[in-house]
């Protein structure tokens, strides 16, 4: 589905007053300062279009200081595909007058601004929108009083949202009591009060503006969960049968090793907060050798410290997944925003020779399916295996099908069976299969593992041919991983004009904009990459169907014009006719972005780009 | 925790009953040490085959680990499970094998620049956490594998090819650096003396926590005599730390108590070459104890359910 697609409220050709227009989907804004909990409302929102079978997916930035400070959170629901977050809000909440003033041009002509009267005055000569004024502030503490103050603001307007899209108040009631339920009595009763008293705000005040989504069928029988990115990474872990692990804190990765550091122990495992990131993966390293799949995460910087650890881990071939949620850098950078450049650090971020695998979630829900991927990757093929996800990804509340988790969990246990005699940890000819400790050998003779060159038995060799052969061990092992992988779909259009390359969050709205080109005429198509290394054999016969090949990606072009994957494709391909579409401001890719980045790239002489000039 | 497959066994010819041959200096050794000739390290490692044959765990339960110098190649020449890393970071790795195998018996080996300058911060906060490692320090007081720069517990003055006229920074004083980490078990020794070292090592390794061993081992390559004041054959003194018996009688009185922390930082800052013996040693709850009372707290509150049940109500919640 195309973003927007929501039914103006000025359009004459509405449902009669009085009457809820029908909609598929709908964009809602809510924009205020971070302890007013609109992420609350947000995620209620979510939740309840997950629990209702409509798609849903939200976007949501935080401030990076500590409390307090700008913040908004923005929902998309509807039936059918919801892809990206929305380009532009059909519904603007304004909290405040900064909110107002910050988000009022992300509200699209014809959309509805919904804002709190005993805050905010619009300015009235601005005749693009239906701006409907309400007293949250006031009307929340009518509703609630006394010590409570203006707190349930934000469910005050959840219920305000309830009446005008027709939501099912039952299914919210009972996510309100479940949510509050583990705190006392009071806390329930207020937040009810203040949802009745928004739900039951006076109907002509809301100036008709009734909607009702379109009942659609989904496909699926199954029911559908909501989380966000980080925590169906975290489920997928365990689902995959990460017992154990270790990280250090860092934003936004954190709340990955939060969920695994309560939840592991209630699998008999244990989850180390380490003294930094190196101490971090050596743990889970340690946890790797001794027998079990390990995890360790962070993000950008976390991920440098950890580099010189993770070329130990290809030269000793132990088997491990490590997350990097990617944030905006270089440095601390910008740290509660998103960026995809750490694509490279990923892939030749350590020193040596050190073939590694890259993989990349799509969305929320492939952040579950793609740990699991690690896990079979990593124990296959002893190595570790990197997982970048993102920001974005990590803070997105998506609502997907259940996985069938009987038929997907992994439960597996050190192999200790004994090792006959001709036992060795790096064999020639075969993948390393780990002797952990507690493994008895026929032979009586014990292996090590080690960062040093070694021969088969893992004794340390600086035998010249043996460097050259073990260096070629470990490339062919990632290439035959790279043999196996099933080359990506193509969505749209499998031959043409433009094929849109896009790796981790960009799947969305990639996909958006082929929908977007193809709809304007031209012949398009998306290609999207999960394995990001080794790439799946075969790319060149797919680029050979399009005259164009963009790749869309939020990182910098960098000195020679191209971004991360770009380079690293034409590197392999050397192809032409690849070239990027980048941004790097921090925030997702709106559709319109990908689209204008096609139509007008300066490589098909459509537009000239004025470029500042640093030569003298 | 899983546990694991019976020590080193000998079947016999029906497969029952199979027979456990003891640990011996032969079934241990493994390659042939590298050192240099005279390397102080030599003692160390017959020591630790002399300790293992007293404790006599199964031999495929215990793992070495270490990182790198002259020092950390010890896994190497001991015929047991094991690792070499990289350099500064074998505690953590071997706290992760520690933590999640309670049925190994994990010992890292390594120098001084190892432990107290790379490593530094990991010693720190695995004596905190107190996981249960023995950790024995080969110190030189110097950087044998890269050739002689200065290490941290080089001493002012020395000159090595980093402080060419003299090392200036003071140096790290071990003993009271582990005492006010948090490490459970704090020993120093020599390696000239073998029937000391073997007593520190086995202590060390019956201790329940974070136990260390220093160690003065003489790098004869490019700190020769180093610790000549300490060794009675170089006309040193080899001062025992005498502890407590606590038999009411006078003498007792004068004996050091390990367990009393302010009198384990007396001892680490006598004038050089100082004591040797158990400095420090408490009990104090392990990481591996504390995570499995956790893991257990967390069990009663699944009661019963599988992993696959777990995980489902936890989907069933998201619903
Ligand atoms: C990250 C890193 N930095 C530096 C080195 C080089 N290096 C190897 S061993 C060593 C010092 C060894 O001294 P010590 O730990 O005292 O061990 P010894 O050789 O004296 O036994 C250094 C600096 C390295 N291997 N890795
Ligand atoms: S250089 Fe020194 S520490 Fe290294 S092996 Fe030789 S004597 Fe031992
Ligand atoms: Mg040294």
């Amino acid at each position: 589905m195309v973003s927007p697609n929501f039914i103006t409220v000025s359009d004459g050709d509405a449902a009669p007053a009085g009457q809820p227009r029908s909609i598929q989907d709908v964009v809602i804004r809510l924009a205020g300062n971070s302890q007013d909990g609109i992420q609350t409302i947000g995620g209620f929102l979510a939740r309840l279009a997950g629990r209702s079978d409509q798609d849903v997916m939200t976007y949501m930035t935080i401030p990076s200081t500590i409390s307090g400070g700008p913040s908004i959170f923005q929902v998309r629901m509807g039936t059918g595909d919801i892809l990206s977050a929305g380009d532009r809000a059909d519904v603007l909440v304004a909290f405040y007058q900064h909110s107002y003033e910050d988000h009022i041009e992300s509200l699209r002509p014809g959309g509805v601004l919904l804002y709190d009267n005993d805050h905010v005055k619009p300015n009235p000569e601005d005749k693009r929108f239906t701006a409907i004024g309400v007293p949250v502030t006031s009307r929340t503490i009518e509703a609630v009083g006394g010590a409570a103050k203006d707190k349930g603001k934000n469910i005050f307007v959840l219920g305000l949202l309830a009446r005008i899209f027709q939501l099912d108040v039952a299914k919210l009631t009972g996510l309100v009591r479940e949510r509050f339920g583990g705190r006392t009595e009071d806390v329930v009763r207020n937040a009810l009060l203040a949802f009745d008293a928004g739900y039951g705000y006076p109907a002509d005040n809301l100036r008709d503006c009734f909607f009702r989504f379109e009942a659609v069928q989904r496909v699926s029988t199954r029911p559908q969960v909501t989380m966000d990115g980080n925590q169906a990474l975290a489920y997928g872990l365990i689902a995959a049968g990460v017992r154990y692990g270790a990280a250090y804190p860092i934003t936004p990765w954190s709340t990955i090793m939060e969920m695994l550091r309560a939840e592991l122990p209630k699998y008999g495992g244990i989850f180390v907060q380490a003294e930094d990131e190196l101490a971090a993966v050596s743990y889970a390293l340690g946890a790797a050798y001794a027998g079990h799949l390990a995890v360790t995460g962070s993000s950008g910087p976390g991920l440098s410290l950890k580099m010189e650890a993770l070329s130990w881990a290809v030269m000793a071939e132990m088997p491990l997944i490590v997350v990097n949620v990617q944030r905006g850098g270089p440095s601390t950078g910008l740290p509660t925003s998103v960026e995809q450049s750490d694509l490279l650090q990923g892939i030749f971020g350590s020193h040596g020779d050190t073939p590694r695998v890259v993989l990349a979630p799509k969305n929320v829900e492939d952040c579950f399916y793609i740990a699991l991927e690690a896990g079979r990757i990593a124990r296959q093929y002893s190595t570790p295996v990197l997982i970048l996800t993102d920001q974005s990804l990590a803070t997105r509340i998506e609502a997907f099908d259940e996985p069938d988790l009987a038929g997907l969990m992994v439960t597996a246990k050190p192999d200790l069976a004994e090792r006959g005699a001709d036992f060795k940890p790096y064999p020639l000819d075969r993948l390393t299969r780990h002797a952990p400790p507690g493994t008895r050998i026929a032979s009586g003779k014990f292996p090590n593992v080690t960062g040093l060159e070694h021969d088969e038995d893992g004794h340390p060799s600086g035998n010249p041919a043996m460097h050259a052969k073990m260096t070629a061990r470990r490339r062919e092992k990632i290439k035959a991983l790279g043999a196996e992988l099933a080359l990506p779909e193509v969505h749209g259009d499998r031959e043409g004009e433009v094929l849109l390359v896009g790796w981790g969050s960009t799947w969305g709205p990639v996909r958006e904009a082929v929908e977007h080109l193809r709809q304007s005429g031209r012949r398009a198509g998306q290609m999207h990459l999960r394995h990001l290394h080794p790439l799946p054999s075969g790319l060149d016969r797919i680029f050979a169907r399009y005259r164009d090949v963009f790749v869309v990606e939020m990182n910098d072009e960098g000195l020679y014009g191209f971004g991360q994957l770009a380079m690293l494709l034409r590197a392999r391909y050397a192809n032409p006719a690849i070239r990027g579409i980048n941004k790097t401001d921090g925030l997702t890719f709106k559709v319109s972005e990908i689209v204008d980045g096609v139509t007008r790239h300066p490589a098909r002489n459509e537009l000239r780009v004025t470029i500042p000039s640093f030569s003298r | 925790m899983s546990s694991a497959a019976p020590a080193t066994l000998t079947p016999t010819a029906n497969g029952v009953a199979p027979v456990r041959q003891p640990l011996t200096r032969k079934s241990l050794a493994a390659d042939h040490p590298t050192w240099c000739p005279g390397c102080g390290d030599f003692a160390v490692l017959a020591s630790f085959q002399r300790t293992l044959e007293k404790l006599q765990y199964p031999q495929e339960n215990i793992v070495l680990f270490a990182g790198i110098g002259c020092s950390s190649r010890f896994p190497y020449f001991v015929n047991t499970h094991g690792g070499h890393f990289i350099h500064g970071r074998a505690l953590p790795i071997a706290a992760g094998v520690s933590l999640s195998r309670d049925d190994l018996h994990v010992f890292v080996f390594g120098g001084d620049g190892d432990g107290f300058s790379i490593g530094g911060n990991h010693l720190v906060h695995t004596a905190r956490k107190n996981v249960r490692i023995t950790y024995i320090i080969m110190d030189n007081f110097v950087y044998g594998l890269t050739k002689k720069q200065t290490s941290p517990t080089s001493p002012v003055g020395f000159k090595t090819k980093t402080d060419p006229t003299g090392v200036l920074d003071q140096p790290i004083n071990p003993m009271r650096a582990l005492i006010s980490s948090g490490a459970t078990f704090v020993a120093r020794s020599h390696a000239s003396q073998v029937t000391h070292m073997t007593e520190m090592m086995e202590r060390a390794a019956r201790h329940d926590g974070f136990s260390v061993v220093e160690i003065l081992s003489e790098c004869v390559e490019f700190y020769p005599g180093a610790f000549d004041a300490a060794n009675p054959r170089k006309n040193g003194a080899f001062k025992l730390i005498e502890e407590k018996k606590h038999d009411g009688s006078p003498e007792d009185a004068q004996r050091h108590d390990p367990t009393d922390e302010v009198a384990a930082f007396h001892l680490a800052t006598l004038p050089w070459p100082g004591v040797f013996g158990v400095f420090y040693e408490a009990n104090r709850p392990t990481k591996n104890r504390l995570e499995a009372d956790l893991i257990a707290r967390s069990r009663e509150k699944t009661a019963g359910k599988s992993e696959l049940q777990i995980l489902q109500s936890t989907f069933a919640r998201l619903r």
